[in-house]
């Protein structure tokens, strides 16, 4: 019964993120979005629903969301943590803080750590390139960063999620 | 009356603590007004603080939040001299004197989402202007200032302009490229952070030289910052009546919007942004047409980089003539060359045309950050020439890099010192090609998968005059035939690492000198 009622929501919820946004020039986009920053991905039933409405066929749909990396089949950690893999970055040791911090969080690209707190993602560029190597935390950019940098970074997010929880 | 305390809301600022200096601040100081501006693009001394004296703005940074203390005891919102952090006048500060600041002029100084700011800085000088001429006299004067394409292909924007504005049709678009993936460029974002209502200002002036009402900007979903504070310029300029039914009270209607981008690098591509922007994959469209003339939902279409649309308040400004004045050659007005990688004063170096490479490395870059001897250095972008030591003398302008076999691109250099190893450099190349490619020519989508592999036989000596050869071909058959400049460039890094740093492709070579070295 709760799993039939939380389906129903989310058909309602997801009905309402496409209609307040059918009135837009080209709106899947836009739609997608949306989607991705309540659900944290793009859940099944999602596409279908955006097939129906935007009169597309669900492998349209299908093709868009597959061809972006940044959206996502699949329900992400409670953090998303990109590392720039760019040029800029590599110039400044980024190619060995990457390993380091997958040894770290015992994840490689595409994983989310065993405790669920981190996704881990590649990315190329965050536009911080006179301060490489960079990464993202959520929204967050930080420059600069180094094994001692990223140590603080993780223990503020960590701390931060365990006060949400109390 | 309270001091005015300038510290930066800029990406970079805030990715090396701004934020964590402005709570101190307020925590340990209720008598200052913080303003939270863009950045002044003096990278290396961010988080910087500015206050606001009789003077001028004096400067103090980079600051850290354990500074703050000692910065209020040492009187610094007085403008003293005496903390280590003092930088002196910030307009005096070198770095930012030697530039010729034009698209720049108001980063960094104003409050960016302060329209009163803007004006008072001469925004919507241009807007005005422009509302006074017919929709051919603004063409003309762009076409008059020289200014080309920033974006990196340098196409010369007036006749862009010229192209949309022939065209009939009842409904055009202006669109901006915000989709800045190059690694090594930030200037995109630290305008749009900086001053957005620059940005503003020339979509709305584009609009009126070719009858277009709907502008939108594409901005690439990596930059959340610039995303935030755009958007807040927009609700203030709707506000302000800047935008909307009747801009500025002339009866013409201009609508922005901006849209994310979903981390695809080829949708920097216009015709791929073209389709991101309809809802779609963004794969490469055929050209012609040229979306000029079948453009964003089969409409003509405007489709320009941010810098040269925030080129155009100026030019509508102070006229064609005084922004033509600026440069060398074909290549007129400024371009804002970023300093990026392994650098030691990064930042945004706004100058005319014309000046060497080895100028910005040297005289603004002051050398590799590690300390290092400079090794090489990429122009332009993943797309953009690897360059030794010999060819820095070369002149920054498009027809000088265009010379030898390089770009100049959207203005981005990445310096990398001695410990680069310039075959995997090439490597990366082409599979960041592969990862990025749309997918729709063979060259491209087939053809960077296979230079990974060649340029990994290579590294390890199978039958290496062959596979030399072969690379060779492959790239040649990149470059010829691919659909766009994602394939039809990405040999030009992979090309320059070969041709002028032969020596790092042998890796067993390498490891028995190593070997020796150690011995």
């Amino acid at each position: 019964m709760t799993e039939l009622a939380s389906a129903t929501d989310q058909t309602a919820t997801l009905n309402g993120i496409i209609e307040s946004h059918r009135h837009l020039e080209g709106p899947l986009l836009p739609i997608l979005h949306s989607i991705q920053q309540v659900y944290g991905f793009i859940p099944d039933p999602a596409v279908i629903l955006m097939a129906e409405q935007l009169q597309l066929s669900r492998a349209e749909v299908h093709g868009v969301i597959s061809f972006y990396h940044f959206f996502r089949t699949t329900p992400p950690g409670k953090n998303t943590l990109q590392i720039c893999r760019a040029e800029s970055c590599q110039s400044m040791g980024s190619r060995a803080l990457e390993q380091q911090i997958k040894q770290r969080l015992k994840v490689d690209y595409h994983q989310t750590t065993a405790d669920g707190e981190i996704t881990l993602e590649p990315v190329y560029c965050l536009g911080n390139c006179a301060c490489s190597p960079s990464i993202r935390v959520n929204d967050q950019i930080h420059g600069r960063i180094n094994m001692d940098r990223f140590e603080d970074v993780l223990d503020e997010l960590l701390t931060v999620a365990v006060e949400v929880k109390l | 009356m309270s001091i005015k305390v300038y510290i930066s809301r800029d990406t970079t600022a805030v990715s090396l603590g701004a934020d964590k200096i402005v709570a101190e601040l307020e925590r340990q100081n209720e008598n200052i007004e913080i303003i939270r501006n863009g950045s002044r693009g003096l990278f290396w001394l961010e988080p910087m603080v500015e206050v606001d004296t009789a003077k001028g703005r004096v400067a103090y940074g980079p600051v850290q939040k354990h500074d703050v203390e000692s910065l209020l005891a040492s009187s610094f919102l007085q403008g003293a001299s005496q903390h280590e952090l003092y930088l002196g006048l910030t307009e005096e500060i070198p770095y930012l004197a030697k530039q010729q600041r034009v698209t720049f002029s108001r980063v960094g100084v104003i409050d960016p989402v302060s329209l009163d700011d803007y004006r008072a800085h001469g925004g919507l000088t241009g807007l005005e202007k422009a509302i006074e001429l017919s929709s051919q006299q603004i063409v003309d004067e762009v076409k008059d200032s020289g200014l080309r394409g920033r974006g990196g292909a340098a196409f010369p924007t007036g006749i862009k302009w010229q192209t949309v504005l022939n065209a009939v049709s009842p409904k055009k678009y202006i669109v901006c490229n915000a989709d800045e993936g190059d690694s090594g460029t930030f200037a995109d974002r630290m305008l749009m952070e900086g001053d957005p209502f620059c940005l503003i200002e020339g979509m709305i002036i584009a609009g009126l030289a070719v009858g277009a009402d709907q502008g939108y900007i594409y901005l690439r979903e990596e930059y959340p910052v610039a995303h935030q504070i755009f958007n807040e310029a927009i609700e203030v300029a709707i506000a302000a009546k800047l935008l909307g039914s009747n801009v500025l009270g002339t009866g013409r209607a201009f609508n922005l919007e901006v849209r994310l981008g979903a981390g695809a690098y080829i949708c920097g591509e216009e015709t791929s942004l073209l389709e991101s922007l309809e809802g779609k994959r963004g794969m490469v469209r055929a050209k012609p047409p040229l979306p000029a003339i079948v453009g964003l939902f089969g409409k003509p279409t405007v489709v320009n980089n941010v810098l040269s649309l925030a080129s155009i308040p100026d030019i509508l400004a102070n006229g064609a003539s005084q922004y033509q004045g600026y440069g060398v050659g074909r290549s007129r007005g400024t371009l804002a060359f970023q300093l990026a990688g392994n650098i030691k004063y990064g930042g945004l170096v706004e100058l005319a045309f014309g000046p060497t490479l080895k100028t910005l490395l040297e005289d603004f870059g002051g050398g590799t950050r590690s300390g290092r001897p400079m090794r090489s250095v990429q122009v332009g972008g993943p797309l953009g020439a690897y360059l030794p030591q010999e060819q820095w003398d070369t002149s920054l302008d498009y027809e000088a890099f265009t010379a030898i076999g390089a770009v100049l691109g959207h203005g981005g250099v990445v310096a990398f010192d001695d410990s680069v190893d310039m075959a995997e450099q090439a490597r990366f190349s082409m599979e960041f090609c592969a990862i990025e490619s749309c997918g729709k020519c063979t060259p491209c989508r087939i053809g960077s998968t296979r230079g990974v592999e060649v340029i990994d036989r290579i590294c390890n000596n199978e039958q290496r005059e062959e596979n030399l050869e072969l690379l060779e071909e492959l790239c040649d058959t990149m470059i010829n035939t691919s659909l766009c400049a994602m394939g039809g460039m990405t040999p030009f890094p992979v090309q320059s690492a070969l041709q002028h740093f032969p020596e790092d492709f042998n890796k067993q070579a390498n490891s028995v000198t190593e070997a020796a070295e150690h011995a």
